[in-house]
């Protein structure tokens, strides 16, 4: 359980990770907290040949609120404790900082990063499944230059992300939620801090006109349930929202999404989401 | 050999609390003389261990579980780096195989390589041992060792492997069966048949418990060098038996056992994992004196989990025969333990089956006993006795099964177990399989669990619905532990390693400390501390002043080593006899010294003096006389002076008899599947309680392991023998937020045949929480018609059980008869 050779090189700007991440001659990867790729080092399965370290690079350990628009712009580096200690301005009502608090361990906390986190694309952690709920947007900037990608395509499969591989992911922008929304996020883990089995998140935004219903923890991407803008909006309450979260459109969704053929997993999901629909309404 | 002070009088727990509590000796909860060091994170383990010039060595391990060896081949340009079997057995004398037999009749021994020879048996088999200057540089030769394999067909699953095996895992055994035995008791044939008849309740179930992977923190590590002035290999190497681990060294690699120390530094914990001769010890041995070099090998988790030992995977298909009031009348039972793919050295592959046969009645009286088991080959890791040897899986079946009688009776479960256990006045008690009972009251520790866990609250509780929805439910579980097994117990099975007569030398310095010198080790039981308290309680030193010397063959008397809660009857016992040997010394030099008769002379407290009062000395005055002085001491004075051996066989070598009780309170989720503690209570007799805090720390730790066995632990493998663990990630164990604060109430029922009455009580924790969680966990969805066979109740079994139930009422998990789910 001993890493492979590789080199290292700290970028301290995008411009210098970005450039350095261009290298075809040799598989480079960017290092974040380490907390996902240290072990796969360490397991031998991945064998990156040069590892660009991105935590030193001051705009990503940033966050801050855009004026423009009022949404949060959550810089790739910034690691979880940062969040769940509520340095972070708070546009989700606590939302990511209950996420945060209940990933993993604090020691982990403490060095493993958002982005990070979403680009290593494990289906059981818990951004990928957050910034889809938040509609959350991925910023990245590549030598074609930035854009912008939406969480909800952001993972295309299991491990795997809408990122080009030289791709570096920036921020994460977080719109701000109403002053009414309510939300509720449940897993299900074996022990605290341990990855989850499933996971139920649940965003009801009616002056938005959001109603989100998330179920992680997939074989890949989350699944997404939206419902219309106009619905919502025409909702005369919350459970109103909610009613439309029938356990038959629930399962028909876990089974489309292939959870189907394990009827325990199947079972979990539709618990979870039941679960983060009833915190949601608390 | 009698013992040396009175029989401590039996004591009840209550009236002993009433006495003021003894401070230093025995009885007295002294704060461990090891946490020092270890609190200060200055202790030494073997992986602290630096040697000049030391080289690193990894493994090449087989990445398929069964298949035929056609070629290894070395990287080009590390040839001088990589050794295999050959390389090994070229050497003079050529290193063999290690090969534990078994006296037992029909026991069919393995042929295990210290590195394979034309065959892999398991996944993370040892094929090539790969050294270089870093450890990280050895596993990059280890990566580019190939081995070419043809794949063999793996066995994997213990009913196959004896019913309808896809190969043979020792094609010359002719089938995959090391031993099959049958214990019987009590009626039989016709008058067994009739009983079966008869009986009000018969309750049959398959039921299975999980391999599991045995985890200290420190995990297994080898340091050794060849030491040309003495002519020795010095093997430090992480061991709870360095007598018996030279002992296989000396026999695997041909040189005499003077020619080998092998010395075990501190030790973080072995719980059974470390008994074991290793292949990797074999290894290093070889390599060291072979290139000249200091070697070290440090186990990673990885290698831990898939390549070395496992523990506990045991089947039952087990029928209990009951009356009306849910009182025991039989036990029939097939039993299958997969032993996995070699026979370990010392405990061989008959251990684990040997003791189900004879331990299953546990403490019931009952009429009729018969169970047949058989130690099946498999291609995984062999299994080692892991704390609470084979008691966990045995205890989860009883245990499990009077509580299906009981349902089927309908009776409380703990009204079943009185009407069937041994009650107090018939101790001594000889039970149907010859297991002698030394002492106890197991019916008190039953109703004092009850009244502690506070039955009627819960049933009461059950009552009302749980405003979460979650479901309530009340178990408890009894066991014996046998412990510090002697001679008697172990020459039948003809292994390696009997044990016998324990020693302990002790030598006062000239300042008037003692050392003791033990063959036991400390590994985490805390001897350093409690075996002063011994000392102390017999000497009157001060527990400061006395330092213990273990786990090194070169310093200790000979002894198979800390394993099956032996350490603080045997070594305990021999520390005594040594001790009470110094006191006749000490008194004999005193009696020249004062000029009295020796009848005259005393010793308390750490001073000898003469009953008149004329006279006194502490013992670092006399031991200065002694030694520095010697000018003082008048002829006559026995010149063995101040250093002694002890022994110590108990009178009756049959063992000592710990037992308890445990009792929880469990809520299950019934939309996860999730088991939550709630309350758990232990009621524990262990005798004679040399230091009560150590003696809790001991039964919160296996509480702990057993609460893993219980819910969490699971060494899976898929169809082709693969392991699908191979990090703490997937293989799960409890921690801090998954075990809750035991509440611990003690009874003390001294052993008869033991020194102060103590009895060994290291595994016990270990071995109910299985069975008591399982019958809360029962209890709680008996509403559901639903029940669990198999261990552990993960929630994927949990909703498997309940599914089950909707589905058609099947009793027990669909899993049960092959186990391969999560
Ligand atoms: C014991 C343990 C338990 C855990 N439990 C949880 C849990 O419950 N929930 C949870 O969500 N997570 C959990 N994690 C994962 C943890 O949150 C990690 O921090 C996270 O997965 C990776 O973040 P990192 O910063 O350490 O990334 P790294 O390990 O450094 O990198 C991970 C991957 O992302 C890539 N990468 C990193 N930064 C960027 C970037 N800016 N742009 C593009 N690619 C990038 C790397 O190349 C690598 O492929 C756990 C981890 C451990 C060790």
């Amino acid at each position: 359980m001993k890493a492979p050779v590789f080199d290292f090189t700290r970028a301290l700007s995008v411009a210098d990770a970005v450039a350095l991440l261009a290298d075809t001659a040799r598989f480079t990867k960017p290092l974040a907290g380490g907390q996902s790729l240290g072990p796969m080092l360490n397991l031998r399965v991945a064998f990156p040949e040069h590892l660009i370290g991105v935590r030193q690079i001051e705009s990503l350990r940033q966050a801050f609120i855009d004026p423009a628009n009022g949404d949060l712009v959550l810089g790739a580096a910034v690691p979880h404790a940062q969040i769940e200690d509520g340095l972070i301005p708070d546009v989700t009502q606590g939302l990511l900082a209950h996420v945060a608090a209940n990933i993993a361990y604090r020691a982990v906390r403490n060095r493993g990063t958002v982005g990070g986190s979403l680009a290593h694309a494990d289906p059981a952690a818990d951004w990928v499944n957050t910034m889809p709920l938040l509609g959350a947007r991925m910023v990245a900037v590549g030598l074609a230059g930035e854009r912008e990608i939406d969480a909800r395509t952001f993972m295309t499969g299991p491990f795997t992300t809408a990122l080009d591989e030289h791709e570096l992911l920036v921020a994460v922008r977080v719109p701000a939620l109403g002053k009414n929304a309510r939300w509720g996020y449940v897993k299900f883990c074996r022990k605290p801090g341990e990855f989850a089995e499933a996971v139920g998140g649940v965003l009801i935004d009616r002056a938005r006109g959001i109603g989100r219903l998330v179920m992680g923890a997939t074989d890949g991407a989350p699944i997404v349930l939206e419902e219309s803008a106009e619905r919502v909006r025409a909702a005369s309450s919350d459970s109103a929202v909610a009613a439309h979260w029938t356990d038959a459109r629930l399962s028909a969704a876990i089974d489309a999404a292939g959870i189907g053929h394990d009827p325990y997993s199947a079972q979990l999901h539709l618990t979870m989401a039941r679960r983060a629909i009833a915190v949601a309404l608390a | 050999m009698t013992p040396i002070l009175p029989a401590y009088s039996l004591m009840d727990h209550d009236i002993a609390r009433a006495r003021p509590l003894p401070t230093t000796g025995v009885g007295a909860s002294l704060q461990r003389k090891e946490d020092r060091r270890f609190l200060a994170g200055e202790g030494e383990f073997v992986g602290n261990i630096k040697l000049p010039g030391m080289l690193h060595v990894a493994f090449a391990r087989s990445a398929v579980a069964h298949g035929r060896i056609l070629a290894v081949h070395k990287p080009a340009g590390f040839e001088d780096a990589v050794f295999t079997m050959a390389d090994l057995e070229a050497g003079s004398p050529p290193v063999g195989p290690i090969r534990v037999l078994s006296s037992l009749p029909g026991f069919k021994p393995s042929s295990q390589w210290p590195l394979a020879r034309d065959k892999v048996r398991q996944v993370g088999e040892p094929i090539a041992m790969c050294v270089a200057a870093s450890r990280a540089e050895a596993e990059d030769i280890a990566d580019a060792v190939v081995a070419d394999i043809e794949d063999l067909p793996a066995v994997v699953d213990m009913l196959e492997a004896r019913d309808a095996p896809p190969a043979l895992v020792h094609e010359e055994w002719g089938d995959n069966i090391f031993l099959e035995t049958l214990v019987e008791g009590g009626l039989k044939g016709d008058a067994f048949e009739a009983l079966k008849r008869g009986a009000a309740v018969k309750v049959h179930r398959r039921l299975r418990t999980a391999r599991q992977s045995m985890a200290p923190m420190e995990g297994r590590g080898v340091v050794c060098s060849w030491n040309t002035r003495l002519d020795q290999l010095e093997m430090h190497t992480a061991a709870q038996m360095p007598h018996i681990n030279r002992a296989g060294l000396s026999e695997t690699l041909g040189i005499d056992q003077a020619s080998i120390r092998v010395i075990a530094p501190d030790v973080g914990g072995g719980f059974g994992y470390k008994g074991i001769l290793l292949p990797e010890e074999i290894c290093l041995a070889w390599l060291t004196r072979h290139i000249g070099r200091p070697v070290k090998w440090i186990e990673d988790r990885r290698e831990q989990l898939i390549a070395n030992t496992n523990c506990r995977e045991h089947h039952y298909d087990i029928t209990v025969y009951a009356d009306a009031r849910g009182r025991l009348l039989a036990i029939d039972c097939d039993s299958v333990i997969d032993s996995g793919a070699y026979s370990s050295y010392p405990f061989s592959a008959c251990l684990e089956a040997a003791q189900v046969g004879s331990i299953l009645p546990g403490p019931y009286k009952m009429e009729a006993f018969r169970c047949r088991t058989w130690s099946v080959s498999t291609n995984k890791p062999p299994i080692l006795p892991y704390r609470g040897v084979a008691r966990a899986g045995v205890c989860f079946a009883i245990e499990t099964m009077v509580d299906a009688a009981a349902r089927a009776a309908g009776v409380e479960p703990h009204e079943a177990r009185l009407a069937s256990l041994i009650e107090a006045d018939e101790m001594p008690y000889d039970n149907i399989t010859r297991k002698h009972f030394d002492s106890g009251d197991y019916p008190e520790a039953i109703r004092r669990a009850m009244q502690a866990i506070d039955l009627p609250r819960w049933r009461a509780r059950q009552g009302a619905a749980e405003p979460d929805g979650r479901l309530i439910g009340v178990g408890h579980a009894v066991f014996c532990e046998q412990a510090a097994h002697g001679t008697s117990v172990y020459y039948g099975w003809g292994i390696p390693m009997v044990p016998g007569h324990e020693q302990c030398g002790a030598r006062m310095t000239p300042d008037g400390r003692l050392e003791l010198r033990i063959g036991a080790q400390s590994h985490g039981q805390s001897l350093e501390t409690t075996l002063a308290q011994v000392a102390n309680e017999i000497l009157g030193i001060d527990p400061d002043h006395v330092r213990l010397v273990h786990g090194d063959t070169g310093m200790t008397p000979y002894s198979t080593g800390t394993w099956g809660s032996r350490s603080m009857v045997m070594s305990g016992g021999a520390v005594a006899e040594a001790c009470a040997l110094m006191v006749e010394r000490v008194r004999d030099i005193a009696a020249h010294l004062f000029q009295v008769p020796l009848d005259q002379v005393m010793l308390a407290q750490g001073r000898v003096s003469d009953r008149a009062g004329g006279h006194s000395l502490t013992l670092a005055e006399l031991a200065h006389v002694w030694y520095r002085q010697p000018q003082r001491l008048p002829p006559g004075v026995n010149p063995a002076g101040l250093e002694v051996i002890g022994g110590y066989k108990a009178r009756v070598d049959t063992g000592t008899f710990s037992y308890a009780c445990h009792a929880v309170a469990v809520a299950v989720d019934p939309g996860t599947g999730a088991v939550e503690l709630l309350d758990y209570v232990i009621v524990e007799d262990a005798g004679t309680l040399v230091n009560p805090m150590v003696v809790d720390g001991q039964i919160y730790g296996g509480t702990a392991q057993g609460i893993g066995t219980a819910l969490f632990e699971e060494m899976r493998y898929d169809s082709q023998g693969q392991p699908l663990a191979s990090t703490l990630a997937d293989y799960m164990l409890p921690g801090a937020t998954e075990v809750p604060a035991p509440r611990i109430i003690h009874m003390e029922t001294p052993s008869p045949y033991t020194t102060f009455g103590q009895k060994g009580m290291g595994e016990g924790g270990a071995i109910a929480p299985g069975a008591a969680i399982a019958n809360a966990v029962n209890d709680a969805l008996r509403p559901l018609g639903a029940e669990l066979t198999e261990l552990p109740m993960s929630p994927r079994r949990v909703m498997a059980a309940i599914a089950a139930s909707r589905a058609g009422g099947v009793i027990g998990s669909p899993h049960a008869a092959k186990g391969q789910a999560a």
